[in-house]
This record gives C-alpha cells, sequence and structure tokens, in this order.
C-alpha cells in the first residue's frame, strides 16, 4: 500500500499524503515509514531544494491516530514502541538537510499536528474547515509524536500547556498569531504558497520572531520563573480534575523534563509515558466513549430519514430557545411560537445574545450571525406552521397542557409532520393519546443549556414508526447531539437513574448528612457538580415533580420515596430560581453559589450534622443510580449497554473516567459489585435490591461488554 | 414620436408589509438601514410564506447609503434567509426611492423578464454617515502615500482648525442649496397656504394615525419586531402625536424660514427610522402558486420639473400622466395614498390639482385635473405622522393603498409622491377581481 506519491515540480517534492481507501489520513507508522523512505530518496537528488508535505483528501491534513491500535495492545511495550519509532521518523525530519514545508488545509489533529511541528515550516489555509489540535489529554493519552517538546518551543510554554491539557481547537488566524502556522493562506493558494517557501527557505534559512507576550516571555525565560508555570498548571489541573485523570500531570511532567533537561530526556519521557498513559483505565474508557460517541453519529435508520428543513417549537424559554438555536445554527428553519411578545422577546434575547457571543469571541461574523438568527420566526401564532416537517413542544411540564398542545398544533400541521415532546419525564404514551396520528409522536428530550450539553435522549412509544425515529435521530444528529434512542417508561432513561441518586441524596441529609459534604464526595468521585446543587439548579420543584412520576415505579419496588423535597417544595423551595434553594446565591453578583442555606436543615432533622464518610456516600450514590440503571436495560428501556453509558456521561455528567454504569460494574466485576449490593441491601432495604440483570451476570461471571 | 403603451404581462402586489416606524434614535437606534431591511424582508417572508429561492430579483429602496453596504438590498436579503442566486439590487432617487423598487420590479415582470420580485426600501436616520470636510478628507487621502514619519509634519498644513469639525449632511437641495422646508415655505407663500391650514392639515394626520393605531386597523400591514439590545416587543409606530392640537402646534415657532415662515417642525415630517416590502407577481405566477393578489399594478408615471421653482410638486405632475395611462380620471379614483413632505405640500398639491389655470399652463390640459375628496384622502395618517423613512415610504403607500381599496371596497387607488430634486411619482393600483 502506498500512503504517499512524490512528485518533482520545479525543484521541490511534492509528497501527496492520500490513506489508500479512507476518506481520512491517520496517523501511522506505516505513513511515517513510507515518508521517511521518500525522504530518504530525495535527501541526496541535487534536482530537489525543498519538500512541500501535504494532503490529497478533501477536508483533512492528518485526522490523528488510529485508536484500535492503542485499544488492542495489552502491555506498554507496543504502545511506547510507537511512540519511539515516531520519534526516530520526526526527527530525521527536523534534521533533514533541506527545507520541509507542511501544507495543512482541513482537519490536522494529534500526530497529525506534530508531523507539522516537525517540519521546518508551516502554512494553513484560511478554509473553516481548517482546525488544529492536540486532544491526546481528552483520551487520557499525551502528544506522544514530540509534540509536547516541539510545541512549547515553538508557541510558548503557556500556549502550549493550554492546547494540550484543554485540547482545544485552533483555528487558522489565532494559529499564526500564535506562532503555530508561519503563514496563512487561501486554499486554491496553498500548493504554490508552500512551493515558494520550500525555495525561499533553501536560499536563506528562517529567523522566526518570537511572538510572545513580553509578560509571557520573561516568564518562560528563566529555568526558575518556568518552575513558577508548572506549579501553577499543576494546581489548576489538581482543581479541575480532583487528581481522578493522569494524563494532564504527565504532559506537564514531558514539558518540563524537555525544556529543563533536553529534547532526548522529554523524548525519552514522552514514550515511556505514552505506554503507561495507553495502559490506564482512565485512558481506555475515554476511548472507548470515544468510539461510542462515534459509532452513534451514524444513524441505523438511515435510509428511512425524511427530510427536516422547517421546525416549528412550541415554547421559548429556556429549553425552546436552546433548541432553537441548535436547529437555526445547523441550517434549519425554526418556527418559534410562544403566547406573549414578552416570553418571545426573553427568548430571542438570549438566542441573540448566545449568537452575539461567537461574534465577539470571532467564531461568526456579524452578518453570518444576523443570517442564523433570520432563520428563527418568533410569533405567537400558528403561521408557516403547515410548512413544519418537525414540531417540537417544549411547553410546561403538565400532561394535560401537553396534550392540549398537541390537539391544537395537531390541526394545523401537515400529515406527515412528527410532533415531538421535549419531556424530561412525561410518559410520551400518555401524551401520545391525544393524538389522531399516535404513530408520529416521538420524545426528544433535551438538556440544559441544550446548545451546551451534548445528548439528545430520543423516546420511542410502541406505536412511534420507525421512519419518525430514523427522523428524529437525523435532526439530533445534525443538531450536532450525540443521540441515545430508549423506549417510553416513567423518567424514560435519564430522569430515571437520576431520580434514585436524587432520593438517596435526601435519605443521606435526613440521616444527618451535611450538604457541603455530600456534593463534595460526588464531585471528587469525579461529577461536574454534586447533587444537592444540581437540585437548586434544575429547581426542587422540578426534583419534586420527577420523584411524583416515579414514585409509583419505586413503590412496586417496595421503595418508599423520601418525602422531605415535596415539604420543601411545600414551604416554597424552588432552588436557585426564586433564590431559596440549598444554597444560598448572591443576588447582586449575578446569582453566584454564596454558602449553604442553613435554614433547610430544619427539614432534615435540624442544624446538628453527623459527619459520613466520602466514601460511603460515594459508594451508595454512585451504586443506587448504577443498579438502575441495569433494571432500565433489563426491562428494555434501554436497547444496549453503550447507549446507558453515553447517556449517563454525557447527560448526566456521570464521570467519563469510569466510562459510565455498565462499563463501572465490568470493571469492577459484577460480582464485586452484586455483593456490594446486597451490603447495602442488609442494611438500607430495598433500595439497594440488586437488578436481576446484575445477579444474571454474577453467577454466569459475563460482563456486559464483550472483551 | 408617439410613443406606444406596452402593457405586457399583468402584475400583482400579493401582500406587503412593514416594520413599525419610528422616530429616529428611538427604538431603532442601535440599527443600520441593513439591519431593518433585514427585518423587513424577513417580515414579508414570514407573512407570505413565499419560499425565498423563487423570488427572481430584490430591489429596495434607501437614500442614506452606509459605504459598508452601498447595495443595502443584497446584504439585507442574503442576511433575511434568500438564497445567494437570488439578484438583488438598491435604487436610489430620494423619497420616492421605494417607488422606483416597485415600479422597476413591475417592468421586470411586465417584460417577463422576472415572474416574483420583491421590492421596498428601507432608511435609518439613526445611522447617518458623518464625514471630514474636504480639506481633510484630501489630506488623509494623501497621507496614505506618505512613506516616512518626516511626511506627516506636512499634515496639518493647509487645514483650519473649523475643517476638523465633522460635516453632518442637511436635507438640502443639491442645485439650489435651500432646505427643503426652505422651499415649502416658498411654495405656500406662493400659493396662499395658510400658517393654520398647514397646522389643520397636522393635526389631522396625526389623529387619523393615531385613530387607525388604536382601532388596530394599521396592525394589518405592520408586523411586529423585537430587535437587540433589549428585544421589548415593538408593535406599532411611535411617530404620531396623539395628544396634539390645534394649539400646540400654533405655539412652535417656524423651522426654516424665520419670523415669518409658515413651515414648522409640526406641521413637517420628521426624521424616521424603517422598512417595508411588497411581493409582486405575475398574474399566472400568483395563481400557479395559489396566492390571492390584493391588488394590481395598472400604471405610473415620473415626472420632474425645476428645483428651483417647483421642488414639492411631484404629485401634481406626475398624477395626470399615470391616470392618463390607466385611462381613468381623478373622480375614478377611491383611495388617495399621498406622500405627506410638509403638510403645506400636499395642500399645495391638492390646490394646483384642482386648478383651471396650472392644469392649462402647466399640464398643457384644457381642464382641471378636479377635486379630491378628502374623506378618501390619507384616511390612516401619512407621512407627517406614522413617518416617513425616505427609502421606504413608497412601499408603505402601496400596501396601505392595496389595503385601503379591500377595506373600504374601492376599485382604483392613487399612490402619489415628491421627491428631491423636483421628481414625482404616481402609481394607479387596481383592486383585485377576488376580492
Amino acid at each position: 500500500m502506498t500512503y504517499a506519491q512524490v512528485e518533482l515540480r520545479d525543484g521541490v517534492a511534492v509528497i501527496w499524503l492520500d490513506q489508500p481507501g479512507e476518506k481520512v489520513n491517520k496517523i501511522s507508522l506505516d505513513l511515517l515509514d513510507g515518508f521517511s523512505e521518500i525522504l530518504h530518496r530525495i535527501e541526496s537528488d541535487p534536482a530537489v531544494k525543498g519538500v512541500v508535505l501535504i494532503s490529497r483528501k478533501a477536508d483533512n491534513f492528518i485526522a490523528g491516530a488510529d485508536l484500535d491500535q492503542f485499544r488492542q495492545a495489552r502491555d506498554p511495550d507496543p504502545v511506547e514502541a510507537l511512540s519511539r519509532d515516531g520519534h526516530v521518523i520526526l526527527n530525521r525530519m527536523t534534521a533533514f538537510p533541506k527545507p520541509i514545508v507542511a501544507a495543512i488545509h482541513g482537519a490536522t489533529f494529534g500526530g497529525g499536528l506534530e508531523v507539522a511541528l516537525a517540519c521546518h515550516y508551516r502554512i494553513a489555509t484560511d478554509d473553516p474547515r481548517t482546525v488544529m489540535a492536540l486532544p491526546e489529554v481528552r483520551l487520557g493519552l499525551l502528544p506522544a509524536g514530540g509534540g509536547t517538546q516541539r510545541l512549547p518551543r515553538l508557541v510558548g510554554l503557556q500556549n502550549a500547556l493550554d492546547m494540550m491539557l484543554t485540547g482545544k481547537n485552533i483555528y487558522p488566524r489565532q494559529a499564526k498569531k500564535m506562532g503555530l502556522v508561519d503563514d496563512v493562506v487561501n486554499p486554491y493558494a496553498l500548493l504554490h504558497a508552500a512551493k515558494t517557501a520550500a525555495l525561499g527557505l533553501a536560499e536563506e534559512p528562517l529567523e522566526r520572531k518570537k511572538k510572545r507576550t513580553l509578560l509571557a516571555g520573561l516568564l518562560e525565560s528563566t529555568p526558575f520563573s518556568r518552575r513558577l508555570v508548572y506549579k501553577k498548571a499543576r494546581q489548576m489541573v489538581q482543581k479541575t480534575t480532583r487528581g481522578n485523570y493522569p494524563a494532564p500531570f504527565r504532559i506537564i511532567d514531558c514539558v518540563e523534563a524537555g525544556l529543563e533537561r533536553g529534547l532526548a530526556e522529554g523524548e525519552k519521557m514522552e514514550e515511556k509515558t505514552f505506554g503507561d498513559l495507553a495502559m490506564t483505565p482512565q485512558s481506555r474508557e475515554l476511548i472507548q466513549i470515544f468510539f461510542g460517541m462515534t459509532a452513534l453519529k451514524k444513524n441505523p435508520l438511515r435510509e428511512q430519514v425524511r427530510p427536516v428543513r422547517k421546525i416549528g417549537i412550541l415554547g421559548a424559554g429556556l429549553m425552546g430557545s436552546g433548541i432553537a438555536s441548535v436547529s437555526a445554527a445547523n441550517d434549519m428553519d425554526v418556527l418559534l411560537r410562544d403566547v406573549s411578545p414578552e416570553a418571545l422577546g426573553r427568548g430571542e434575547k438570549a438566542l441573540w445574545r448566545e449568537l452575539d457571543e461567537k461574534v465577539r469571541k470571532r467564531i461568526l461574523t456579524p452578518f453570518q450571525r444576523d443570517r442564523v438568527f433570520s432563520r428563527i420566526s418568533g410569533q405567537e401564532g400558528y403561521r408557516g406552521f403547515e410548512k413544519a416537517d418537525l414540531i417540537i413542544e417544549a411547553v410546561f411540564e403538565d400532561l394535560d397542557l401537553k396534550k392540549k398542545i398537541l390537539r391544537e398544533v395537531e390541526a394545523v400541521i401537515k400529515e406527515d409532520a412528527i410532533f415531538a415532546s421535549n419531556t424530561s419525564s412525561l410518559p410520551i404514551t400518555s401524551i401520545a393519546e391525544a393524538s389522531a396520528r399516535p404513530d408520529q409522536v416521538i420524545g426528544m428530550h433535551y438538556f440544559s443549556p441544550v446548545p451546551k450539553m451534548p445528548l439528545l435522549e430520543i423516546i420511542v412509544t410502541a406505536k412511534t414508526a420507525p421512519w419518525v425515529t430514523a427522523t428524529a435521530v437525523d435532526t439530533g444528529i445534525r443538531q450536532g447531539k450525540t443521540v441515545i434512542v430508549v423506549n417510553d417508561g416513567p423518567g424514560f432513561y435519564t430522569t430515571r437513574i437520576l431520580a434514585p441518586l436524587l432520593n438517596e441524596t435526601l435519605v443521606l441529609l435526613n440521616e444527618g448528612a451535611d450538604i457541603e459534604d455530600v456534593d463534595g464526595a460526588m464531585r471528587q468521585f469525579g461529577y461536574p457538580v454534586g447533587p444537592i446543587t444540581l437540585l437548586d439548579e434544575v429547581g426542587i420543584d422540578v426534583g419534586v415533580h420527577v420523584l411524583r412520576i416515579l414514585g409509583p415505579l419505586f413503590e412496586r419496588r417496595g421503595i418508599q420515596p423520601d418525602e422531605s423535597m415535596e415539604v420543601l417544595f411545600k414551604a416554597g423551595y424552588r432552588g436557585r430560581k426564586n433564590n431559596r434553594g440549598f444554597y444560598r446565591y448572591d443576588p447582586s453578583g449575578g446569582g453566584r453559589k454564596k454558602d449553604v442555606n442553613e435554614e433547610v436543615y430544619a427539614f432534615f432533622g435540624g442544624s446538628k450534622r453527623v459527619s459520613i464518610g466520602e466514601a460511603e456516600i460515594q459508594k451508595r450514590l454512585s451504586l443506587v443510580m448504577t443498579n438502575e440503571a441495569a433494571y432500565c436495560l433489563q426491562e428494555g428501556i434501554l436497547n444496549s449497554p453503550r447507549d446507558g453509558d453515553i447517556g449517563a456521561v454525557f447527560g448526566l455528567g456521570f464521570p467519563p473516567f469510569l466510562g459510565g454504569p455498565f462499563r463501572h460494574i465490568d470493571r469492577l466485576g459484577p460480582r464485586k459489585v452484586l455483593a456490594m449490593m446486597e451490603d447495602l441491601e442488609n442494611i438500607h432495604g430495598n433500595r439497594f435490591k440488586p437488578a436481576g440483570i446484575l445477579r444474571d451476570m454474577a453467577t454466569e461471571n459475563k460482563r456486559f461488554y464483550d472483551g | 414620436m408617439e410613443r406606444e403603451q406596452h402593457d405586457g404581462r399583468k402584475v400583482v402586489l400579493i401582500d406587503g408589509c412593514r416594520i413599525p416606524f419610528l422616530r429616529s434614535g428611538s427604538g431603532y437606534r442601535d440599527l443600520t438601514s441593513y439591519d431593518l431591511g433585514r427585518l423587513a424582508l424577513k417580515a414579508l417572508l414570514d407573512r407570505t410564506q413565499i419560499e425565498p429561492g423563487r423570488v427572481d430579483r430584490v430591489i429596495m429602496g434607501t437614500v442614506i447609503a452606509r459605504l459598508a453596504t452601498s447595495n443595502v438590498a443584497r446584504e439585507s436579503a442574503l442576511a433575511a434567509g434568500f438564497p445567494p442566486h437570488v439578484p438583488a439590487y438598491t435604487v436610489t432617487l430620494a423619497c420616492i426611492s421605494a417607488n422606483v423598487a416597485i415600479t422597476s420590479g413591475t417592468d421586470l415582470i411586465r417584460t417577463g423578464q422576472a415572474d416574483i420580485v420583491v421590492a421596498g426600501g428601507t432608511e435609518s436616520m439613526s445611522d447617518i454617515p458623518i464625514c471630514y470636510r474636504k480639506p481633510v478628507r484630501r489630506k488623509l487621502l494623501e497621507a496614505q502615500r506618505y512613506k516616512g514619519p518626516m511626511d506627516f509634519l506636512e499634515f496639518p498644513k493647509g487645514i483650519g482648525l473649523k475643517d476638523l469639525l465633522p460635516e453632518i449632511p442637511s436635507i438640502a437641495e443639491f442645485s439650489t442649496g435651500r432646505a427643503m422646508g426652505e422651499d415649502c415655505d416658498r411654495l405656500a407663500a406662493r400659493l396662499g397656504i395658510s400658517r393654520e391650514a398647514q397646522d389643520e392639515y397636522a393635526l389631522r394626520s396625526h389623529l387619523a394615525a393615531s385613530r387607525a393605531t388604536t382601532e388596530g386597523v394599521l396592525r394589518g400591514e405592520i408586523e411586529p419586531v423585537r430587535v437587540p439590545p433589549d428585544f421589548q416587543s415593538i408593535a406599532v409606530d411611535n411617530g404620531f402625536r396623539a395628544d396634539t392640537s390645534l394649539e400646540k402646534l400654533k405655539s412652535l415657532k417656524p423651522a426654516f424660514v424665520k419670523k415669518y415662515g409658515t413651515v414648522t417642525a409640526g406641521n413637517s415630517s420628521f426624521l424616521t427610522d424603517g422598512a417595508a416590502a411588497t411581493l409582486l407577481m405575475a398574474e399566472d405566477a400568483a395563481r400557479a402558486l395559489g396566492y390571492k393578489p390584493k391588488a394590481r399594478i395598472r400604471a405610473y408615471a415620473y415626472s420632474a420639473q425645476d428645483p428651483g421653482e417647483e421642488l414639492l410638486l411631484g404629485p401634481a405632475y406626475a398624477t395626470p400622466k399615470a391616470l392618463d395611462a390607466a385611462g381613468l380620471g381623478l373622480s375614478d379614483i377611491d383611495v388617495f395614498e399621498f406622500h405627506e413632505a410638509f403638510a403645506g405640500q400636499i395642500l399645495a398639491n391638492i390646490q394646483c390639482l384642482a386648478s383651471e389655470s396650472f392644469a392649462r399652463e402647466k399640464l398643457g390640459r384644457a381642464g382641471r385635473m378636479g377635486d379630491i375628496p378628502m374623506e378618501k384622502f390619507n384616511s390612516l395618517g401619512g407621512s407627517l405622522s406614522l413617518g416617513h423613512p425616505f427609502g421606504a415610504t413608497g412601499a408603505r403607500l402601496v400596501t396601505t393603498a392595496a389595503n385601503r381599496l379591500i377595506r373600504e371596497n374601492g376599485t382604483f387607488a392613487l399612490v402619489a409622491a415628491c421627491a428631491a430634486g423636483a421628481m414625482g411619482n404616481a402609481i394607479v393600483l387596481e383592486r383585485w377581481k377576488d376580492h
């Protein structure tokens, strides 16, 4: 197989990267070997004065690495070797006597960017598809092709750490500004510009001006001041990851080793650390999630998808305007209906602010903002609804209201329009009872804030037609969401597994637990926010509503739901929205969280608190949710453990490094989990009664995932 | 040479709408004419549910162009959701710019070059370009060719302090240097139109606009908007004074000819921000798409006189031409919609149309045009009270005229307006038979 072809043009050897049979070039030793072999051939060819490295693919230079090679590795050695071999080839490139210019167009991620970094000069196109990043940290890994070494030398220590610790995308103009690329040109001029640059460099070697600010330059100029930067970075990482993710620390280690003790030392550490990180459970889980997410980007029913050009959204509140936002941003026309101009104005203002923020960050031009905004027609009536292909209701969570709205809108929409309910807990089957076309009714459960939350949970009933599901999934994918499809049932999947966790939280508070202890324990466990903060955020009214809907289901399993939230609700507590919640909020400081609202302890047995261990809190809250996920799989709410894992991670913030409830059980071992559950059941009763499927797995010594 | 009248295909007005007209510096103060145009075009799309890709042309009038959006029609259309393949251009003819947009669209359809045209106009008086004076402008352009820092020492030479003051464009006639209000004062004096008559007409306009707004009659052609930064609902015009009275109007000082003049801020139109758009179609296109037109564009005409003497008499000159082209007389008209630049200008035109001598001496016609029954004239208010965004007013007049034809059960409507440069336009509409 040939990964690269070379042609000699005007004294420049143009190396075209073109992985056969693939839409993208992926970094691999084969690719690098082919490339290295070409370099060897042209090294002594007097006709070649310079080299250009360019991709033949439409929208990528090199889009990263083939992750399967890490997934299959059982021990660190082969992974380490991968990095070592890469270093040899990339170092040969850097030492090549003739200038090598990377001509970058399209996605340039991970190893792809490291190849570019090993070149002598980089030119990127100004195309919106040209994006550069070192995203390895998101997979629990590090840039092991010299990235931790060459990047800080090129763009400065702080810029490099920022890129590698967040994995964030860098766009061409930004890249030029920070010195990641030397020039930006239009896509049609790329090859010409790269060739000219190569010939120019052959004549006269480049002196690259450092593009650092005075302060950054000073801070990074001495080993002593750099030590401050490393220290600060480690503190930041500790604070955000709470030590749950090893990769960011290792990245800082490698950077430090390279800058303070030389490139060779740095690369040696990069190799060793890469092998080690690939073996960590964190990396395995993160890669697993990445695969799950990638798989969900493909719609299994794509043949049945019908086009959705126009979406009618009922309700311009937080959810409605959020759905409008992700729809309009992805080329769908939106009819946004609410009953009053004031409500519409609030929704439109939120939409506008979000778009304007992108203008401020130079992601959009003002014109692009206007064009996206124009796709949304805010209105008090049903004008244009007869042309809508999909209706999504996002009105108040009340079954009768939703039924009424369904009947109302069904009278004006076309016959093959889909009606979707954005509810977090009301049974779709009950809503569909109001419809003359129940096969065209579906649930589309978005998460708030819609533009930021990646998950869409689609709920199908026994009557939902496959084309309706296919079309809803397609719409969600187009809106940029990761979509899971679940079957109807109280609370569907995400709300259902959240409910026992919230319930157990209340039980803990009633046992005397401290509010901050509970939240702190769960954040340490890996959740972005603790369950009590979450309750305040979504609203105690919503929490009550959810527990009411799910109450009967739990009662059938012999669980008596905790009633203290109901009492709080009746006493007027709504959470953050009315500044009466578990925490107090600063009305002058933009509603920032201040401290625990001690008066709520009156509802949980008084202000005297007892100390409940972190491990105890974590065990109870994580297992009660994990067990409920198992019930969902057993009852057929979930179609696969993968959907359950992705749903919990992306919808509820289940710690990604644990992979999701099912991966969590698999890693701990179903037998061990069952034993832990049985212990808890003995102490606390039916709340911890293990799901049958868990017992089956344990007795048959099986796992939810193969391999 | 005898000119032949080519009627060509029938052109119909499907519908029109505007965003509320606001006094400049109020609700739209943070927006530009591009924004207002975009809002009006988007409103028309929403209202008519026409697929924007099917439109053959977007034509918008504007008077005060911003350099960045000199073809404001194109930028507004693209931002409103028209796909790139729909050509869009901007026309400008002072206060009858939108009239030009509509008549150009009419011709495109009539001659078979287009089936569907969106025509309207946009204007922001809250965002007028303010320039350096000529000596500074010249120096700034020269400075682009400066090579070294020493050259900049040349810069202040020949520039006086007062040259550094910004130049704010005034609404003065270029060829005469007179403000339009001064011309109105001259015209009123010449024709003996009293201050009282002007104030009474202004009062009538404000009260009519106020009544039409309160009774919700105008709601049928105004699309409410919510705009940055606060997104409060803007659903009605804010220029008319419901509480004005003859006493109040009388108390105002002359605005242009100090001391003895009769034209005041109260009987003149005010600076306005706004935009409007209409949807025009060939009759067959409307039928094929299932649209029910409101009116047919029967005929139109333009006139032009000496700006020094007859700046504001456009309607009196254009009306006979348009009526002739339609084969109608003034008495056939059921609905009159005239642009009210000034109360004095309106009264002058009405007087001229009623005058034997004007007909004989100026129009070369045997008999006078006739009296306009005032109950049929601008009965929902006019530019004096609703406001006058220069580039958009024509589209408001045509839309209102068509809607009034239907509501008042008339057959023919006459739209007429004057413009700087002593130009005039008149358009004859005929109610569509199905209405």
